[in-house]
């Protein structure tokens, strides 16, 4: 590979023997991860960089925007209702005896909203979209069809990351909306058919306390997860080698980055939002 | 033949962890001209073409295009670099995502800016050159493999490059289809004004297609020279080559000279 496009040759730390012992695992662990949110890193920027040519990789985006978005709903609709049927249930028995039921309402709202609808959302999006990324573009890789767009002189950021990374910024956000909506919708109707509680006194439970900030919030989150998602599939499918094996583990190494990263930046996103800027 | 070189290779080193697959390879590519290089599998023939278009990165050494060092080159001058080339590999690398007529149009469309009626016309149009009109609809999973090889030829060829590398064109092809590609070979590099790199197994091919001969063994070049040198040479190397690979065109093992590479056609 040449001139700032991806170091491929060798994945990291490929048949190089290791010492064992765990806190040599553990720092060998450490050196691959800080390698590879480097690597993450840079191949963000590049696609920043060729956001400049956006308008004419608008078709691209497009495709990928109902790749990752308008396919997954399905799984989403199914994860949803059920996540806000489950946090009902819950809710409800945690509350019981303690607080008056309107406030179901508010903890469903609440709890679905700021953090189930975008993290499940992105979590179960996301080991969808980031293994089949990963597997697509590891084929790619394998096959020498990423070498044969940068023989052409197309940069395969520009034309494969970069697509994909935007169509997840946008999509995630869209579909975590649908996923809210949904998941209180469940959480209305088992409050309602199962918990006894009517609805006027569970939407009076989700205005009393209605925050827009919460929702806002909750979209932030997934705006970044789905940045996460795409550059984590991105990355894994063009660091991949070693054929078919290769690409397995390149789909892997992408679900269980993605996985991780949502939940970590979960974390930092949580602090940030809730507690400096809306708390 | 002009006397500058449009690609010169120079003292180029790689390795691939403790596998040395390039060992200081030179080599020249004069305007105009086809060159040929020989060698048996393994002995880095595809990881030479990769460097001369930039894809990987010598270890030492140096690739010059027009005069023009690629490693000391921006991604953008080397990407402006790229497009003087079209190029074959080994594999078709054809995008599998897309239909061959899509493969085809997508240097034009990234680089031209064509669309709509002109473009499609054009990407016919290469692909009849290849012999495969007609076929723009199909995915490459659905071609065989000859005719992956001849989508690739045809993509390759579609921005009418200027240096043209091809990997092992006519592998796998029946004699038939080989016989058209190298002449392909030929009248493009007469119509485009075109300099080439063919890599190949093929001694008619070789003879055939190229103006200039390279043998390539373990990592260096063993022989260089005209087509016609080719066939007279004693050189060790080249002999052996050719014994090995097709005795026919040696004639009896020992008797040297006695059947040139390559006035012996080996489809005739
Ligand atoms: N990406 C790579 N990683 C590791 N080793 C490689 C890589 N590419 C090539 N090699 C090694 O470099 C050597 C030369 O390979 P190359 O593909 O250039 O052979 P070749 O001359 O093209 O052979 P063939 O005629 O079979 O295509 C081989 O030993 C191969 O194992
Ligand atoms: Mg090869």
């Amino acid at each position: 590979m040449s001139n700032g496009s991806m170091e491929v040759e060798g994945a990291p730390a490929a048949g190089v023997e290791r010492p064992s012992g765990f806190f040599v695992t553990l720092g060998g662990a450490a050196l691959d991860f800080i390698r590879e949110a480097g690597a993450g890193g840079i191949l963000f920027w590049r696609g920043l960089l060729s956001m400049g040519r956006l308008p004419r990789s608008l078709p691209l985006v497009f495709e990928q925007m109902r790749r990752i978005g308008v396919e997954s709903l399905p799984l989403v609709i199914i994860t949803s209702i059920f996540t806000g049927a489950v946090t009902a249930v819950q809710a409800a028995y945690q509350l019981r005896e303690f607080v008056p039921e309107q406030y179901i309402g508010t903890a469903i709202y609440k709890s679905v909203t700021i953090e189930l609808g975008p993290v499940l959302t992105a979590l179960v999006v996301g080991c969808r979209v980031s293994a089949s990324i990963a597997a697509e573009l590891g084929t790619m890789r394998v096959t020498e069809q990423v070498d044969a767009m940068e023989a052409m002189a197309i940069d395969p950021v520009r034309y494969l990351a970069m697509p994909r990374i935007v169509a997840g910024l946008i999509m995630l956000p869209i579909v975590t909306v649908f996923a809210d909506a949904l998941a209180i919708g469940g959480g209305f109707v088992v409050s309602n058919a199962s918990l006894g509680i009517s609805p006027s006194t569970f939407v009076n439970g989700m205005k009393m306390y209605f925050f827009a900030g919460d929702v806002f919030g909750g979209l932030i989150k997934a705006f970044v997860f789905g940045g996460i998602i795409t550059l984590m599939g991105c990355l894994a499918g063009f660091r991949t080698s070693g054929g078919a094996v290769g690409v397995g583990q390149a789909a892997t190494r992408a679900v269980v980055a993605s996985c991780v990263l949502i939940l970590v930046s979960d974390y930092v996103l949580a602090t940030l939002l809730f507690k400096i800027i809306f708390g | 033949m002009a006397a500058r070189p449009v690609v010169e290779v120079r003292g180029l080193w790689k390795s691939f962890g403790d596998k040395e697959a390039l060992r200081g390879v030179d080599l020249k590519l004069h305007d105009g001209e086809t060159l040929v290089v020989l060698g048996p599998s393994g002995c880095g023939k595809s990881v030479l073409l990769k460097h001369v278009i930039g894809l990987m990165e010598p270890d030492r050494g140096s690739i010059i295009v027009e005069g023009r060092d690629l490693s000391g080159l921006s991604q953008a001058e080397l990407n402006e670099i790229r497009q003087k080339f079209g190029m074959v590999f080994q594999g078709a690398a054809l995008f599998d995502s897309m239909t061959v007529g899509d493969n085809v149009a997508l240097p034009l469309r990234e680089h031209r800016g064509m669309k709509g009626e002109r473009l499609s016309a054009l990407v016919e149009e290469k692909l009849e050159l290849v012999g495969l009109k007609g076929i723009s609809s199909l995915r490459p999973a659905e071609l065989s493999g000859g005719m992956k090889k001849r989508v690739a030829l045809a993509r390759a060829i579609a921005l009418d490059p200027d240096i043209i590398l091809y990997d092992e064109p006519t592998t796998g092809l029946d004699p038939v289809m080989a016989e058209q590609i190298n002449e392909l070979i030929r009248s493009t590099q007469r119509k485009l004004n075109a300099s080439s790199i063919v890599v190949t197994h093929d001694l008619h091919s070789a003879c055939f297609t190229g103006d200039m001969v390279a043998l390539m063994d373990e990592g260096r070049i063993a022989f260089y020279g005209t087509t016609d040198e080719l066939t007279t040479t004693e050189n060790e190397a080249v002999r052996n080559f050719i014994a090995r690979g097709h005795p026919a065109a040696t004639g009896a093992p020992g008797g040297s000279g006695a059947g040139p590479a390559c006035a012996d056609d080996p489809f005739a």
